[in-house]
């Protein structure tokens, strides 16, 4: 008896809510998912249940490569994403030794800085960018977001970076020191190395930004087919007219995959970055 | 050294003088893509610049237009909706998702992993299966409603100006609520073992034993997650624009959609930047506020 009646409270308080929040959680993405494989006509058809597929096709996936640009704006994304995330991963490593490791003037203030700039949001800064970037003439360039992407990059992966850094025995460097070492020389061969779980939670972290950030992108490269997928998939797709839900759900699956995928094959790491900027440590 | 010829290894090995030449590659870009604009910012909305060209100083005219504009008062206050109610949705739902998920179950891995997706995928992407969802067709809410006669009619999710608000509401609810879990999941894990046991055997309940051990130990993280949060839902942009643009009748616009609006849908971009400016002051109290938390947790 007091076995049944611990399975019940189990039931009862882990796996009832437990249902709850995987049904409230996943729905859109199993919704999506459906959607993307049902012929545009059974979505009419009233006498099937909605929430399970009649017909399987491929239709609408091999549609957006055929007749949309997809596959452009998939190129767009990962050329932005990869050189924006090598680049603001390079200003961060720099930011973060020195914020860790060295003593230098207005350090402090950096630091604070740095940590302000995170909180600093592209609503209120992209009217007054767009006029930047028109001034550079770079609108409508690659260079456009690879530029303005550190932006909101650099202050939290130096910040990760930064507490990853602190970690590292000091005893390490100055042995090396001793040994006739420069700073760089530490940094590179010492430091990064060991260093390689902050280095994918940032490197992860940046990834996922450049691929999800939208407002920017939507402003700085939007004509034509240089867009990236977040843009090109809501700009283009949504037809006031014709029977685009297919197709749509097809491009939201697709767009999202890569991210999903990173993000299960990480998720240890992505998880210590995202939370270390609220749990300190 | 000082008063010998510098050269450019004794500036890479000293420590002042490295510290700075590691901060500048990112400190050029964030002045010149987050520094300058915010100070273009604050120029551009004291003219009446249109896009393209250059206006004329109007000194706080924009402000003050803005004041009897009286689709910026529903905007205002919309984005307080928006901001305010979703962060306790989103922290109650995010604090059992982290009691659930600390507990022993099978699969724990995976489904801790699934249940974070909505925040980790393209918002953009995901809130078009919000899109959907809210279709007035093909809602699948509204057919299981209907089929279980609870409604007679379609449910106008993002047309109805009554309903809209609430509705893109739920879909940031629902966006928001992993970011809570694992943040609070990190704070419980934080937690010793030997606390609650130490507090079962002097016979406390459960819910004595959260709120006398549990709670203690998350609420610092629960504050800094809500203080994000705030931040980021009032400065939203894309859920919105997604999902209504602002409509029906500007019943869901936000600060940043407005601004949107406003400086290059209508190309009054002095005007636009003062909509984004107003978002300033009340971002920098929750900055401030957290700024202030973390120094003094150290």
């Amino acid at each position: 008896m007091v076995g049944s009646e611990r399975l019940t409270n189990r039931l009862l308080n882990i796996y009832l809510p437990l249902v709850f929040y995987v049904v409230f959680l996943l729905f859109p993405f199993y919704w999506m998912s459906i959607v993307s494989v049902k012929p545009t006509n059974d979505l009419f058809d009233l006498k099937f249940n909605p929430f399970w597929i009649q017909r399987f096709t491929w239709e609408n996936y091999t549609y957006l490569f055929r007749e949309t640009d997809f596959g452009e704006w998939l190129k767009n994304t990962l050329i932005v994403s990869v050189v924006s995330t090598a680049l603001s991963l390079s200003c961060s490593i720099f930011a973060g030794y020195a914020l860790a490791r060295l003593r230098f003037p207005g350090s402090n203030f950096l630091g604070v800085g740095i940590f302000l700039a995170y909180l600093v949001p592209p609503t209120l800064l992209f009217l007054p960018l767009a006029q930047v970037i028109a001034s550079l003439e770079i609108y409508n360039t690659y260079w456009a977001l690879i530029l303005t992407y550190p932006t909101q990059l650099i202050p939290f992966a130096s910040w990760l970076l930064m507490g990853y850094f602190r970690t590292i025995p000091r005893e390490i460097e100055e042995s090396a020191m001793a040994d006739g070492c420069t700073r760089l020389q530490i940094l590179v061969r010492m430091i990064l190395p060991l260093s390689v779980p902050g280095l994918l939670s940032a490197g992860i972290f940046c990834f996922t930004l450049c691929w999800n950030e939208f407002l920017y992108a939507l402003i700085f490269m939007s004509s034509g087919p240089m867009k990236t997928i977040p843009v090109g998939v809501v700009s283009d797709l949504i037809k006031a007219d014709t029977l685009f839900w297919g197709s749509l759900m097809a491009a939201a699956v697709l767009g999202s995959f890569p991210i999903a995928l990173i993000y299960s094959f990480f998720v240890k790491y992505y998880v210590s970055g995202l939370t270390a900027g609220a749990v300190k440590g | 050294m000082r008063g010998t010829a510098v050269t450019a290894g004794s500036l890479l090995e000293r420590e002042s003088s490295l510290g700075i030449i590691l901060m500048l590659p990112g400190a050029l870009l964030l002045i010149l893509f987050m520094a300058y604009p915010f100070f273009l910012g604050i120029w551009l909305s004291l003219t009446d610049s249109m896009i393209g060209q250059m206006g004329e100083f109007v000194g706080l005219r924009n402000f003050t237009d803005l004041l009897s504009d009286t689709i910026f008062h529903q905007t205002a206050w919309n984005t307080m909706i928006y901001a305010t109610v979703t962060v306790p949705f989103k922290a109650a739902l995010g604090l059992g998702l982290a009691l659930v998920l600390n507990q022993r179950i099978r699969f724990s891995n995976p489904i801790r992993a699934a249940v974070m997706m909505p925040w980790i995928v393209p918002t953009a992407l995901s809130t078009l299966g919000w899109f959907m969802i809210f279709d007035p067709v093909f809602s699948p809410l509204s057919w299981l409603f209907k089929h279980f006669g609870l409604i007679a009619q379609n449910i106008n999710f993002l047309g109805d100006p009554k309903l809209a608000i609430s509705s893109v509401c739920l879909a940031n609810i629902w966006r928001g609520t992993p970011f809570f879990g694992i943040t609070i999941l990190a704070g419980l894990q934080a937690v010793p073992n030997e606390l609650h046991e130490a507090a079962a055997i002097d016979g406390a309940n459960m819910w004595h034993r959260f709120r006398n051990v549990t709670v203690p130990h998350i609420e610092g993280v629960v504050l800094i997650a809500a203080l994000l949060s705030v931040i980021w839902t009032f400065a939203d942009f894309q859920l919105i624009y997604v999902l209504t643009k602002g409509g029906p009748a500007n019943q869901t616009h936000i600060f940043g959609t407005y601004a949107y609006q406003i400086g290059l849908v209508a190309t009054d971009i002095g005007m636009g930047a003062a909509i984004a400016l107003y978002m300033f002051p009340i971002l920098s109290v929750f900055a401030v506020i957290l700024l202030v938390y973390l120094r003094r947790e150290g």
